[in-house]
């Protein structure tokens, strides 16, 4: 059972106000509880949380470079194996590390089957260096090196498909949650935690610097992914769906509108051979994962 | 006892001997005999390890820092392409105070693609904040081992190590070696006993970022921790010799220094070649001599300056090339700067990169370049492709 | 004040950087409409709401002033009010 009294991730860090992965944070460590070491990625979370010498980390926490959070906490887990130790052994990297740029050591550490929980806090660009796209962001999200323009709608490729790489991987639990949905991530963390082998967890946080919303939007931006399609939040099994949340699906015009990241599908009018693509993209999630509530008669 | 064992076996003896919980390391030419008989020794029970066959050089020490970080004494090995793809990793290391050992088995960068021989990859990574140590042959190579964890993992130090050694030239060639006892080596080396860890029960947050208001002060505790490295070194070196019988007490060893005129100046196997020439040279009534640097990080500068005092000339021989230095290679300029305001010519000869052959008559001709006051050149050129 | 070996540090000193003084709106809880439901305890990313005596008490020390917990209070006891400084 999660104790959500524990508090394991400190006041006085420099998150922007209503920052989801903040959030994400303390709700991470409340699932994992304190019997657990943590090695981050450099990006956002980990600026904003250990200035040195201000740590807002309660439980043991390694941050060593940008792309190598899995191989460092392989190098933990086979620490702790021989010593006869007995924390849980999780990652904490933005979307950009996870991704991009640290794709190799996630494979290696996978297939080498480390007893490893990966989470993944996907704000859906490199908001720490002041919003570029990376492979998490979302289809013609408008970022600094997408941006919206004359000849551009914005980010050309949809979001890759990490966690069906997970599965490939033969990894035993891969989920998805969303801060919107605070007392399942913090079950799913639980749960990834106390399954044995490498595990992996993609949260959807949202953030309002990079997408354009006001900080006490956070949670309602979260919902909105879901109730849309745009996200969803699923949990694998051995490969298998085990579990997704089900919805009475919005049209993605609610998700999109909110947000200044798509606002250039709006202006001067709707966009309706964008719009319809976006739609294909949420239509398609929903088939997959069977999440559509059929109205009542 | 004294053994005939291939380079690269002794130093899986010695690193089993040292006891590291965690092994992880990616196969490179010529490093793979190494951890292929590492993975022997695992795999029959002959080595209490987790050994890690990761994806990457670059996973392989980034692993070897999460190990270190949480409490464990961890070894790698590498070469050439996986050094360089490590670069980032050996910084971040250095800066975290992880006193990890890893084995250099030196060979060339590409382009174009070599296997053979060089200095170029461990000196590239010289301001990495790695002391590194360069073996003249097998024992200094398996010596160095038990030293260099001793050193590293000294609190008062805290440094990751490179053992630097040429490629095939040490690594695979046969040579009768003295592998000591475990007990022995246990006398020597301590168990791991870690200055902070990663530990649940009492919680630390490591490799946390510093502004401008900190971040100069970690640099400058770093760089007095290589100074003090120098002593340490020599100290670790005395203990060695009193317990095994092979002192290493000076960073620096001088071959037929006395009353040298001109000095050669050298890192790793080569010593060995340039000894027979300074023998042959010495017989033919020339005054030549040779400081041979065990250390090229800690630079030994008070060591170097007293040995070569009272030279005309030294000739350094680089297995390096800096493109674009005036000197060319990177030792010389250390060398140089040792001996600053003294009058003596220092000059570099970039010889044998990519595995090319170094004999005794080149290091004669380099001796008679210097004598000239001609270097600062590559030596050897083939003047038909050039 | 010497450095800690490796740029490592214990917890506790984020505490240093009182975040409080960023806030332009603050939150003002009506106890009379409070549930004591604990949604605000645990979605505050500042982790700087907890309980006295059963209703939520915000530590203005911290609170940044996002209004994440007065847009989902279910019970809709938290307002938010311009800060007079």
């Amino acid at each position: 059972m999660v104790d959500t009294s524990l508090e394991l991730f400190g006041c006085g860090h420099r998150a922007c106000g209503g920052c989801g992965p903040a959030l994400a944070a303390r709700l991470i460590l409340k699932g994992a509880g304190e019997n657990s070491i943590v090695a981050a990625s450099t990006g956002c979370m980990e600026v904003f949380s250990t200035p040195y010498p201000e740590t807002a980390w309660q439980v043991p926490w390694i941050h060593s470079l940008f792309e190598n959070a899995s191989a460092v906490a392989s190098g933990i887990e086979a620490s702790l194996k021989r010593q006869g130790r007995s924390e849980h052994v999780l990652c904490i990297c933005g979307d950009g590390a996870t991704f991009d740029i640290g794709m190799l050591c996630i494979s290696g550490a996978f297939e080498r089957g480390h007893d490893i929980t990966y989470i993944c806090y996907d704000n859906e660009a490199y908001m720490n260096t002041g919003v570029q796209r990376s492979g998490a962001t979302p289809y013609d999200a408008s970022t600094t090196t997408s941006p919206a323009g004359k000849e551009s709608f914005g980010n050309k490729r949809p979001k890759k498909d990490m966690p069906q790489i997970l599965v490939a991987h033969g990894a035993p639990y891969v989920a998805t949650a969303s801060v919107a949905y605070p007392n399942d991530l913090m079950q799913k963390v639980e749960r990834a935690v106390n399954t044995p082998g490498p595990c992996y967890l993609q949260i959807h946080a949202p953030c309002s610097t990079g997408w354009g919303f006001e900080g006490g939007k956070t949670m309602e931006i979260g919902k909105l992914a879901i109730q849309t399609g745009l996200w969803v939040n699923f949990e694998m099994v051995d490969g298998e769906i085990a579990k997704a949340k089900k919805v009475v699906r919005k049209p993605v015009d609610e998700y999109l509108m909110a947000q200044k990241r798509f606002r250039h599908l709006f202006k001067p009018a709707r966009n309706e051979e964008e719009i319809a693509k976006i739609q294909a993209i949420a239509d398609a999630n929903a088939a997959k994962y069977g999440i559509d509530i059929k109205p009542k008669e | 006892m004294m053994e005939i064992m291939e380079g690269s076996h002794a130093v899986a003896e010695a690193v089993k001997r040292c006891r590291p919980e965690v092994v992880s390391a990616y196969p490179i030419t010529p490093q793979t005999h190494i951890v292929e008989r590492l993975a022997e020794f695992v795999a029959d029970g002959e080595m209490e390890s987790d050994y890690l066959t990761v994806d990457s050089e670059f996973s392989a020490l980034s692993a070897c820092v999460g190990a270190s970080a949480a409490g464990s004494r961890v070894y790698s090995s590498t070469s050439s392409q996986g050094l360089i793809l490590m670069a980032e990793v050996c910084f971040n290391a250095s800066g975290m105070r992880l006193p990890i050992v890893m084995s250099i088995a030196n060979r060339a960068l590409g382009a174009p693609l070599s296997i053979w021989n060089d200095q170029q990859d461990s000196i590239a990574l010289r301001d990495s904040g790695w002391f590194q140590l360069y073996a003249e042959d097998v024992q200094e190579l398996v010596d160095y081992h038990f030293l260099s964890f001793r050193v590293a993992e000294d609190h008062n130090i805290l440094l990751p190590a490179f053992v630097c050694f040429d490629g095939f030239i040490l690594s695979h060639t046969y040579e009768p070696v003295d592998i000591p006892d475990q007990e022995e080596v246990d006398a020597y080396l301590p168990p791991f006993n870690p200055y902070q860890k990663l530990d649940a029960t009492d919680p630390i947050s490591m490799g946390m970022y510093a502004t401008p208001d900190y971040y100069m002060e970690f640099r400058y505790e770093l760089d007095r921790a290589m100074e003090r490295a120098s002593r340490a070194i020599k100290d670790a070196g005395q203990a060695f010799g009193e317990q095994f019988g092979r002192s290493y007490g000076s960073l620096v060893e001088e071959y037929r220094m006395d009353d040298a005129d001109t000095a050669l100046v050298a890192l790793g196997s080569i010593c060995g070649t340039v000894k027979d020439a300074v023998d042959e040279m010495r017989d033919a009534g020339r005054k030549v001599g040779l400081l041979k640097l065990r250390s090229f990080r800690p630079f030994p500068k008070e060591e170097v300056a007293k040995a070569l005092d009272g030279v005309s000339q030294v000739a350094v021989l680089e297995k390096n090339i800096s493109p674009g230095s005036a000197m060319k290679g990177a030792v010389g300029l250390e060398v140089k700067d040792a001996l600053w305001k003294t009058g003596i010519d220092v000059y570099s000869y970039v010889i044998g990169l990519g595995g090319r052959d170094v004999r005794k008559k080149d290091i004669a001709a380099v001796v008679d370049l210097a004598e000239r006051g001609r270097g600062d050149m590559f030596y050897g050129l083939r003047e038909e492709l050039i | 004040m010497a450095l800690n070996v490796g740029c490592a540090a214990r917890p506790g000193r984020a505490r240093d950087n009182k975040t409080g003084s960023w806030r332009v709106f603050r939150p003002v809880l009506d106890a009379e409409k409070c549930k004591k439901c604990g949604l605000c305890l645990l979605i505050c990313p500042e982790g700087c709401i907890s309980e006295d005596d059963e209703y939520p008490r915000v530590d203005y020390e911290y609170c940044k002033g996002c209004g994440l917990c007065a847009e989902e209070c279910p019970a809709e006891a938290i307002e938010m009010e311009q800060e007079e400084k």
